[in-house]
């Protein structure tokens, strides 16, 4: 069975849009990061399904290296939530408002 | 095969959207994520496949997994009243999965275009990619390494206990 191209755009589409919600909505701050991994991963799937339905491996190798990206910014973003959670014991992002005042 | 993964991938997705423990949320996310390495197979694209279970499924979601049972955080009271704000964020989702799917249908025109070409399977291994990522793109795997070594390094010295 082949499935047109089209199907795996919109597939990703609502993930992204799943993850932007999930940013949007979620207030703990590791679900947020979570949110922000899917859409990053709704985005690789379009990057293989472009680089697979033209046979170019370039589109791969895009994702090889966002895929190095993320799991660079996992670790930062989950340092940063741990020392947060240190001086303000919460991981609540409606808590932290360090710049507001 | 195609539909089967990308309804629980969606559906994975949406309990990761509204699941209360952090905990839950964390493991539909893995579901998810196995449901869109499933969908690089149906591509053909074994490598990146493999590559989303190995470093994806395995290795970040465990650090995630690992930092929320560090923290020890107790299910937060996520419930929130219907204010502005909530208003606001869903109709700027609904916007952009309107904006995004309006896109796909009519901007490109790609519907009879099969996903997978004649030589996906090659395009796809192993091979193909290990040849052109020490090749073309030895020099931005050096710089991919040396980002992971600086990330490395930062997360070391943030969560590191301060001396008072």
């Amino acid at each position: 069975m082949d499935v047109a191209l089209n199907w795996y755009l919109a597939l990703s589409a609502v993930l992204f849009t799943i993850g932007t919600l999930g940013v949007l909505f979620r207030r703990n701050a590791i679900v947020v990061l979570m949110s922000v991994e899917l859409m990053l991963n709704a985005v690789n799937l379009t990057l293989v399904a472009f680089s697979q339905s033209m046979g170019d491996p370039s589109g791969q190798m895009l994702v090889f290296f966002t895929i190095a990206v993320a799991a660079a910014e996992a670790a930062v973003g989950l340092a940063i939530v741990i020392a947060i959670f240190r001086s303000k014991v919460t991981v609540d992002i409606t808590e932290i408002n360090l710049f507001k005042h | 095969m195609f539909f089967l993964l990308a309804t629980v991938a969606i559906a994975a997705a949406l309990g990761m959207l509204i699941a209360r423990n952090p905990v839950s949320s964390a493991l539909w996310l893995v579901l998810n994520l196995f449901c869109i390495a499933g969908l690089y197979l149906t591509l053909n694209a074994s490598f990146i496949g493999v590559i989303q279970i190995l470093v994806y499924a395995g290795a970040i979601m465990v650090l995630f997994l690992f930092v929320i049972m560090l923290l020890n955080l107790s299910a937060l009271p996520e419930l929130r009243s219907l204010d502005w704000a909530r208003i606001a964020g869903f109709t700027v989702g609904l916007a952009l999965l309107s904006q995004l799917l309006y896109v796909v249908a009519l901007q490109f025109d790609l519907g009879g275009e099969p996903a997978t070409s004649a030589t996906a399977a090659e395009v796809g291994s192993a091979a193909t990619l290990g040849e052109i990522l020490f090749t073309r793109y030895a020099l931005h795997l050096q710089v991919a390494g040396i980002l992971l070594l600086a990330a490395t390094v930062g997360a070391v010295l943030l969560a590191q206990r301060r001396f008072e």
